[in-house]
């Protein structure tokens, strides 16, 4: 049984540049990632011995770009939670023997589109004959398909909605590398370009270029490292559906009911132990979904949480610190970034430190809310 | 059309050749009713081939229980005229010689 604390975040860094990066294939930028976390942990490619990524980079890609001949490989694609995946098959692996040092990295060209993903129902899918014929179009008009429901149900109003998104440009006003610092108001997200109601452009995320990359090892080891070692406490995996439609409940995650618990469990953690978190936020909504089913609060009462500045500068939980997916950046797959935020903070290295953080959640949604994943990290190992 | 399950008798959606609550290839298709509520919605309001901006990107939840995605049409693409829970009826829309489009219209008041 893998123990709170028995694997650590040695090397975490990401892309160079962030936002529009034009100059660079998809595989540049997971490389460009990769070779900052690799500084980070004073590493060179040949101490890498173990490697994962997401579709469409095949780990055989990266591992041959960086010239890695890895004993153990993960090419989970789940979406943009899949690093939060790979954080915990990585652990998993090291605590089983199957490798000692693991680099995971990402790296999309979301914005520019050079060398990018494709993206197309295929007609014969599940998704291409029972969805696409109704005039989907991307995530903004799947993601938010079960707000107003969520809306309705806990009396949620466009208000509340629009908070998250204020909040978030707060936080982001702190982050020289955040792509929107402006501060915004509930009226600027209510009046700005209706996307699909009941989402304006102030409550969808950014579309941008950019990477990152983590480099896990035992702990027992991570005191040889320059930096101070970010150890995993917990992690936890799930996935529902790729058919919105065919949600359990449109008020509620399944993954994030199934992933959130269980990477507490390990983590042997409260709520109230949890100094920090980071909840995916591709669409306003999210923020509010795993506050209720991570359990920091009960259903319903996100909207109020977030809407008496809790999650805000100077609240009680602070969430999204760098400016999430709304403000900070989005490249198609975002979950590499809250991870990244949540190692900062408890490195004690983020551009909007959280005073005295020690337990910090990465909590990441993936393919609209067909996947979840959860990781607990800290600063202390138990 | 939708599935019924042999061994609980559930109704499911989409349809495939075993039950997703059992398991079993024991399965049975029947004549849905064709009515439903509004269960959620997004209207969109970007150009996408084939459709005129704004339309209703929809969920029904069907009288049997599965809900379907589909399209809201004789109704105005509103917050105002697509009220949660309204009764649907089913619309059987031709799109082409091959398909026919399993679309939702309010239900005309008995």
């Amino acid at each position: 049984m893998i123990r709170p604390g028995e694997i650590a975040i040695v090397g975490a860094a990401e892309s160079t540049r962030i936002g529009t990066v034009p100059d660079m294939a998809q595989i540049m930028l997971h490389a460009d990632a990769a070779l900052n976390a690799m500084a980070d942990a004073g590493l060179k490619p040949g101490d890498i011995d173990g490697v994962a990524c997401v579709g469409p980079m095949m780990p055989q890609q990266i591992a041959h770009y960086l010239g890695i001949t890895p004993k153990w490989v993960d090419g989970t694609g789940v979406g943009g939670c899949s690093f939060m995946l790979h954080v915990r098959h990585a652990a998993a692996a090291i605590h089983a023997g199957y490798c000692k040092t693991v680099l995971i990295t990402h790296g999309e060209s979301g914005k520019s589109r050079v060398n990018g993903t494709p993206r197309p129902a295929e007609p014969q899918s599940l998704n291409g004959q029972f969805e696409a014929p109704f005039g989907p179009m991307g995530p903004p008009t799947l993601f938010p398909i079960p707000v107003l429901r969520y809306m309705k149900t806990y009396g949620v109003t466009h208000e509340h909605m629009a908070q998250v998104a204020v909040v978030q440009r707060e936080w982001a006003a702190k982050n020289p590398r955040a792509a929107f610092k402006d501060p915004i108001t509930i009226d600027d997200v209510l009046n700005s370009k209706m996307i699909a109601y009941p989402f304006r452009l102030l409550q969808c995320c950014l579309v941008t270029d950019g990477g990152g990359a983590l480099i896990l090892t035992s702990s027992d080891r991570a005191k040889d490292f320059p930096t101070k070692p970010c150890y995993i406490l917990g992690t936890g995996e799930s996935v529902e559906t790729t058919m919105v439609s065919q949600m359990e409940d449109f008020t509620s995650s399944r993954a994030f009911r199934v992933a959130g618990p269980e990477a507490f469990r390990m983590a042997g953690i409260k709520h109230s132990d949890v100094d920090h978190l980071m909840i995916y936020d591709a669409f306003a909504h999210l923020p509010m979904y795993g506050l209720e089913d991570l359990g920091f609060v009960k259903r319903g009462e996100a909207k109020d949480f977030i809407w008496e500045r809790n999650t805000a500068p100077g609240g009680k939980l602070p969430i999204n610190t760098n400016g999430g997916g709304l403000s900070y950046t989005h490249t198609g797959m975002y979950g590499m970034f809250a991870l990244q935020e949540s190692v900062r903070q408890v490195r004690g290295t983020a551009p909007a430190q959280v005073p005295n953080v020690k337990i910090s959640v990465a909590h990441g949604v993936g393919g609209m809310f067909s996947a979840s994943g959860t990781v607990v990290l800290s600063n202390q190992r138990p | 059309m939708l599935q019924r399950c042999g061994d609980t008798g559930k109704p499911y959606f989409p349809p495939r050749p075993f039950s997703p609550y059992t398991g079993t290839r024991n399965v049975e298709v029947f004549e849905a009713s064709g009515r439903g509520t509004l269960h959620s919605y997004v209207i969109h309001h970007r150009p996408v081939p084939g459709f005129k901006p704004p339309y209703a990107i929809a969920v029904v939840e069907l009288e049997e229980g599965p809900r379907m995605m589909t399209n809201i049409v004789e109704c105005p693409q509103t917050p105002e005229a697509l009220v949660l829970d309204m009764k649907l009826e089913l619309a059987p829309t031709k799109m082409d010689d091959d398909i026919t489009l399993p679309l939702f219209r309010p239900a005309k008041e008995a």
